[in-house]
């Protein structure tokens, strides 16, 4: 995940890493943590890469930086396919969740 | 295969990993003229969500959106790295990384009989694995990969932003702190030499020598089927 800025909304965080803003703190399936929210409401990113394990990466020369996800465990954390859309090669994009209720066989390539 | 395995209620997705998105990936899919959703993953989000880590790589997913088989090297009934003839007078480095290729152990009819069985059985096929069992199976990510993901994201970022200079050093980073990945290789020699992706003054290594270094048996980790 590449930001602009050294905060996020909790917006962001969950549409970008899945992990939502409760109460308790920031919560992804059973797992909660606890996390500081700025008074405008903002996290910061440092704090969300120590919390909850995510590399943290600046490049000063572009204002830039970009998290890793979750560290510490697997890549999979459930069994469960992350909802993910892409384009086909037309532009239009396409949701894996639309294929519920079939099997689905995904291969992965590439032309390089 | 997916016009054998589709009336038994199975589909076939496939995603180019392509940093060059449509550009790069799509003559390669219009050649293929393919009825299956062919799409295009200009950002590898499957290596960051799923842990891809090379190419070709298949996973399974069941009526349910539950994975029951992770990330593991695909042949699904084909083997397009070796097996064909070289014209006369084809570069050296080209036989030699051919030569290479032909060492690497694919089985792709086994492959391809645990895809039908999975079609045909579904669950209670053999090949199906346990939601417990996915996650164990699924690469393990320590904070140098994380880190390596972060590195590869940045470098993807500006050299889409056109600082492609700029974007080397996060792919090195990459390299450097997963060196397993090959798609952060292969994806990042490719934008300096496409074809051969070889030696370059921009990266330490290239194709022909990190195979041979790890052995070329071992580029494709052997599903446990």
């Amino acid at each position: 995940m590449v930001l602009e800025r050294r905060r996020l909304t909790s917006e962001e965080l969950e549409r970008r890493t899945g992990w939502k803003l409760e109460p308790q703190g920031a919560c992804k399936g059973d797992r909660c943590v606890p996390l500081p929210v700025g008074e405008d409401g903002m996290l910061d990113l440092h704090v969300l890469s120590e919390r909850l394990g995510m590399e943290l990466v600046h490049d000063a020369d572009h204002h830039l930086w970009a998290l890793g996800p979750e560290s510490g465990a697997h890549a999979l954390a459930s069994a469960d396919f992350p909802p993910i859309t892409l384009p086909d090669r037309h532009g239009n994009p396409f949701s894996l969740d639309s294929l519920r209720g079939s099997k689905v066989l995904l291969v992965a390539w590439a032309s390089w | 295969m997916r016009a054998e395995l589709q009336p038994k209620g199975l589909e076939v997705v496939t995603v180019a990993l392509d940093l060059g998105g449509a550009e790069a990936a799509g003559p390669w899919i219009d050649l293929a003229k393919p009825e299956h959703p062919a799409l295009i993953d200009q950002a590898h989000v499957l290596d960051e969500l799923l842990g891809v880590v090379n190419v070709p790589t298949g996973v399974w997913i069941d009526e349910h959106g539950v994975i029951v088989r992770p990330p593991e090297p695909a042949f699904p009934g084909y083997v397009a790295i070796a097996g064909f003839g070289l014209p006369e007078g084809s570069p050296p480095r080209v036989v030699e990384m051919l030569r290479e290729a032909a060492k690497m152990k694919v089985e792709p009819e086994r492959y391809a009989e645990a895809v039908r069985d999975w079609a045909e059985h579904g669950s209670a096929s053999r090949f199906a694995i346990s939601p417990e069992e996915v996650v164990v199976r699924s690469r393990p990510r320590s904070r140098d990969v994380s880190r390596a993901a972060a590195s590869f994201a940045l470098g993807q970022h500006l050299h889409r932003a056109g600082h492609a200079d700029d974007a080397v050093g996060w792919f090195r980073e990459a390299h450097r702190l997963q060196p397993d990945n090959w798609t952060y290789k292969r994806q990042a020699w490719e934008l300096v030499d496409p074809v051969l992706q070889g030696p370059s003054d921009q990266y330490e290594g290239d194709w022909l020598s990190d195979v041979r270094a790890i052995g070329a048996e071992n580029y494709y980790p052997q599903p446990e089927l």
